[in-house]
């Protein structure tokens, strides 16, 4: 032992300090962080996803609306791409090198060891061509895909399309969406999308270090097949739809039409339409900037979203409203001079009948004798004064579904427009009563509906006092599901026997002589409606007709709205006539075909371009009224 | 061999540290053919794997072991300068006719896939020849004579391996520092390097508007300190001085001297440079290998990251994030443990040895265990750059576990004949 002995313990002492340190910092990369551990799952472990196939959908009659294309994306990884000729490649997919060159950059940016997207939506004869000299590009491979594809390019709107999902979209699916993914942007393919998209399939693959598969995590436990998106059966009749397309070729406006007993949507046309098969493929980028462009607006679905006046519409609605609450009966008449007096303002009628009760106020559409229904309703003994008796009367309109959206299963439905009483309170004080809003009693001023709404009024009337929601899928999947929303009657307060008087006046209407809609009268069927004729400070009148028929269990409800097509009578009411009796006797009558093709060729377009497209017009009943001064202040 | 023999031979062998030695061979073994399994091979042994190499290997180190353990103890303080001839030569040779494996020329290859790495040898040969030296003169280095000497028994082979050039196994020849330590050298030597290591760190890390004036302030803390004693005062002076123009030179020095690579290497573990796909790699994909490990370790076999080979070099200088992914914090601590305990108790059976030479190179051994352990450890854990040296006893590879074994077994027959005259 010699005086340096205790040297010992200093170097020993540095043995222990350096395994101190060795371990602590092992410690903390073991048990403290878990940012290794995490690390190390995304080394090895990724999840391939397979594609469902999207769910199809059907007519009321099974027939395909939209089904599905296989078609076929080049992909690459961006990491086992090895020099290639690029040229030759870009000759075979048919691009230009330049947008091959940002393709790729594009795939290597997003991650350089997972497969991008180079083209997408290869028509199977490039895939063919390609699939033979593949192995001359390693790297490269081809992944199947399907797209949309529509037989009869027909209901676009009702349809909508299918885009890849925007970053917003990832987000707000809190991550279930993946760059490149497809999500429905509009109509079904957006209100449905859940179902239709079906469930992605997920393999949790195992890489090793060279980015080769070492097979599935823990025997494919935690995998999942994909399943296919559900079927959709609509409640629409491709026949009506394709008759109503063609009919409103080169117009602009509405058709629908409803079942009314359980509120299926058998016709749902907006035009101009715009062909589905053009927001599908390669090109659907270019087609979608040149539908945007256009000057009627193709993407508008006029049915839920384009704001009419009810007008006729809504005159059998005050007579029910006015029936209910005993204000009249049918035989109670009101002497028409060929106008009303309403405080200062002066609404005029078309016509001096003299003396009109409720058939023949309806029938003939008289303003004076709505007017005088409103104002017994809104000068009711019971109410304490007519702001009371306002907010009480708009409550019964919106049982109609008047004022409030519908809740049809289309995603952009709008609410039409029917102030409540505190607007008007806000607007003039307290100091207003019936007179101040007296062009209401005509379903004019400041109230607006949806072609939908109208339709749905008739549906009420059709079924005597309540209305299922409309909608377009009758039924989901295998199992044909119909959601519940979609079975409840909505009934809107009036008794089923006050509605006969209002359907003799809406008969008469269309068959007697002395009817507005005489055009639309159907051998043999017995149609209930109104014509209406819409003024429109831009252009010419749209022209408006509303009906079902037959009058005993009604079949179906129909409204169509041609803009600046001028009189009801000359076009609306002779499409509903057409659809009417193609979807009741199976085809239009013979003597009448020639008219249907006439009809089909006119061309009823306002000169464009159009000042902004506000599908908000100034609307005028059937008759002429002067424009009202507090609606005028309104606007 | 009848058992009055056997009793001579293996009489006083300090069997604790052979069971430790066991014990981390076996731990090599396991993590090695855990490094090398592939679910897709069938399970049947294979002698042609790396595993079964190793097998081989740890049989011959065990014969090895023991043949040296049947040696005369006088063997090896005689043949010392001849021993330390021969690896010293071989370094030589491998200059000329070595292999070039990812390019240093470290390797003979001896035939049939074997290949034989004379640095791993020059180790113990240096250590022999040191030993002698020290025990031979006695010389206590307090006169620079005898440091020179002894520094150039050590320096040779370290230049010789720096030419192949392996910057790893030429700094393994450092620990020699710590024997001459303890037979005499002045502590201020090792405090003059700890120095050199932290202003070299902290040239990087601190510009050198605040490192200056720091410096500077412990200097005068110092000079003020030591007034009275003119001399410690005017060294305390000398040293400040000094202390500034190393981080000049270094900061000169670092891009001429150094290659890119190993300036990567130093950077990155200084955490100036991040490149998770070059240089940084391996030690990334070690320390997420050893991390998701976690406490008790995904358990044997079951290691992705080991299995699906996202560790480079994973059975040779990274095996230590095999043990670290599979057995958790639990098997770095029991690997640790070992061989903390088995330093600690050869520096003990040092200090029990009569003779010098036995002595010095028990402290031999243990130095360049330690610094084995601390700079391989190190690197799988990103605190020390990347150094390819193995882990003594563990990783893959004949030549290292071989000179280990020598390395070791000859202090164990030295230990064994503590009692008699060398």
């Amino acid at each position: 032992m010699d005086s340096l002995f205790n040297r010992k313990y200093i170097v020993q002492g540095l043995f222990i300090v350096v395994a101190l340190i060795l371990l602590g910092t092992l410690f903390y990369i073991q048990v403290f962080s878990d940012k290794y551990f995490i690390s190390a799952k995304s080394n090895v472990l990724k999840r391939i996803y397979t594609y469902p196939a999207r769910g199809v959908i059907r007519d009321r009659n099974e027939n395909v609306l939209v089904q599905n294309e296989l078609v076929y994306d080049l992909m690459a990884i961006p990491n086992d791409v090895k020099p290639f000729d690029t040229l030759a490649l870009c000759k075979i997919i048919g691009v230009d090198t330049a947008k091959f060159g940002k393709n790729m950059r594009k795939a290597r940016r997003l991650s350089r060891y997972q497969p991008g997207p180079i083209e997408k939506q290869l028509s199977i004869e490039i895939y063919q061509s390609l699939s033979e000299q593949l192995a001359r590009f390693p790297g490269f491979f081809v992944q199947s895909r399907t797209i949309r594809q529509y037989p009869d390019s027909i209901a676009s709107q009702f349809l909508g399309y299918i885009k890849e999902v925007t970053p917003t979209d990832i987000e707000k699916s809190e991550g279930y969406y993946r760059s490149g993914d497809y999500i429905g942007k509009s109509g079904v393919e957006r209100s449905y999308e859940k179902l239709l998209r079906g469930e992605r399939g997920v393999v949790n693959m195992l890489y090793d270090a060279h980015n080769v598969p070492k097979g599935s995590y823990a025997e494919g436990k935690f995998d999942t097949s994909a399943v296919s998106g559900e079927q959709l059966i609509s409640s629409l009749d491709i026949r009506l739809q394709k008759l109503g397309e063609q009919l409103m070729h080169n117009k602009i406006g509405s058709i629908v039409a409803i079942e009314p007993s359980t509120g299926e949507i058998l016709a749902f046309v907006s035009s101009p339409g715009y062909n589905p098969n053009d927001m599908v493929g390669r090109q659907s980028g270019n087609s979608y900037m040149k539908i945007l462009a256009e000057p009627y607006r193709p993407f508008n679905i006029r049915p839920i979203q384009g704001y009419y006046s009810p007008g006729s519409a809504f005159k059998p609605l005050d007579a029910l409203i006015g029936l209910q609450e005993g204000v009249i009966d049918p035989n109670t008449t009101f002497n028409c001079p060929g106008g009303f007096r309403a405080g200062n303002h002066w609404v005029k009628c078309e016509h001096v009948d003299g003396n009109v009760a409720l058939r023949m106020g309806l029938a003939r559409s008289c303003n004076t004798y709505a007017c005088y229904v409103f104002q017994k309703l809104l000068t009711q003994q019971k109410y304490k004064n007519a702001q009371v008796a306002y907010a009480d009367w708009q409550k019964k309109v919106k049982l109609w579904g008047l004022g409030d959206t519908l809740g049809v299963d289309l995603p952009g439905e709008r609410t039409g427009r029917l102030y409540d009483e505190s607007y008007y309170s806000r607007k003039y004080s307290k100091y207003w009563g019936y007179t101040t809003v007296i062009s209401l009693a005509i379903g004019q001023g400041e109230m607006d509906a949806t072609p939908l709404q109208m339709a749905n009024i008739m549906s009420v009337i059709a079924n005597r006092g309540y209305y299922i929601k409309p909608h377009l899928v009758k039924a989901i999947g295998k199992d044909r599901v119909i959601k519940k929303e979609y079975v409840q009657k909505h009934y809107v307060g009036i008794d089923a026997r006050h509605f006969e008087p209002v359907i003799d006046g809406m008969q008469d209407a269309v068959n007697a002589s002395w009817g507005t809609a005489i055009e639309s009268r159907i051998a043999n069927i017995i149609m209930c409606g109104k014509t209406g004729t819409v003024q429109n400070p831009r252009g010419k009148n749209h022209s408006v007709f509303i009906g079902f028929a037959p009058r005993d269990n009604p079949k179906i409800a129909i409204a169509v709205i041609v803009e600046n097509a001028g009189y009801g009578s000359a076009y609306a009411a002779p499409i509903a006539s057409y659809i009417t009796e193609k979807y009741l006797k199976d085809s239009v009558a013979p003597n009448k075909l020639a008219q249907v093709e006439w009809m089909k060729n006119q061309a009823v377009l306002p000169p464009p371009p159009m000042p902004k497209v506000k599908l908000k017009p100034k609307p005028i009943d059937s008759i002429k009224l002067p424009i009202l001064k507090n609606e005028q202040s309104t606007k | 061999m009848n058992n009055q023999q056997n009793s001579r031979f293996f009489f006083n062998v300090d069997w604790i540290s052979i069971l430790v030695f066991i014990a981390l061979c076996s731990v090599g073994f396991i993590n090695i053919y855990a490094s090398v399994f592939n679910t897709s091979e069938s399970a049947a042994f294979n002698f042609g794997s790396s595993y079964g190499k190793q097998l081989i290997y740890i049989i011959a180190a065990l014969i090895i072991g023991f043949s040296i353990l049947l040696l005369d103890a006088k063997f090896f303080s005689v043949f010392s300068p001849i021993i330390y001839g021969i690896t010293a030569l071989l370094l030589v040779v491998v200059l000329v006719i070595g292999k070039s494996v990812a390019g240093n020329q470290a390797w003979i290859s001896l035939g049939g896939g074997f290949k034989l790495q004379p640095s791993e040898f020059a180790k113990f040969g240096t250590s022999l020849l040191l030993a002698r030296y020290i025990s031979t003169f006695n010389p206590k280095f307090r006169d620079f004579k005898s440091i020179l000497f002894a520094g150039l028994i050590i320096g040779f082979p370290l230049l010789l391996i720096q030419l192949q050039p392996d910057t790893g196994s030429a700094l393994v020849f450092l620990a020699f520092m710590f024997p001459m330590y303890r037979e005499g050298l002045s502590g201020y030597f090792l405090l003059v390097f700890l120095g050199m290591i932290v202003l070299f760190i902290a040239d990087f890390l601190v510009p050198l508007q605040i490192l200056i004036p720091v410096i500077l302030a412990i200097g005068s803390f110092f000079v003020y300190q030591n007034r009275r004693k003119q001399k410690v005062m005017l060294s305390a002076i000398l040293v400040t001085i000094i202390a500034i123009a190393y981080l000049f030179i270094v900061k000169v020095s670092y891009e001429k001297v150094l290659s890119p690579r190993q300036r990567d290497r130093i950077e990155l573990i200084l955490g100036l440079k991040i490149d998770p796909r070059g240089q940084g790699y391996n030690v990334i994909q070690s320390k997420i290998a050893i991390g998701s490990g976690q406490i008790t370790g995904r358990g044997f076999l079951q290691g992705t990251q080991t299995k699906y080979g996202y560790v480079p070099a994973q059975s040779t200088d990274f095996i230590f994030s095999t043990i670290g992914e599979e057995w958790g914090f639990i098997g770095c601590f029991v690997v640790i443990g070992l061989y903390i305990f088995l330093l600690l108790r050869l520096i003990n059976l040092a200090e029990r040895q009569r003779s010098t030479f036995s002595r010095v190179y028990g402290y031999c051994v243990a130095c360049i265990l330690f610094f084995h352990v601390f700079i391989n450890i190190g690197m799988a854990i990103g605190i020390v750059p990347v150094i390819g040296i193995p882990l003594p006893f563990i990783s893959y590879g004949g030549s290292s576990l071989w000179s280990f074994t020598v390395l070791l077994f000859i202090f164990l027959k030295l230990d064994s004949n503590r009692m008699g005259f060398i």
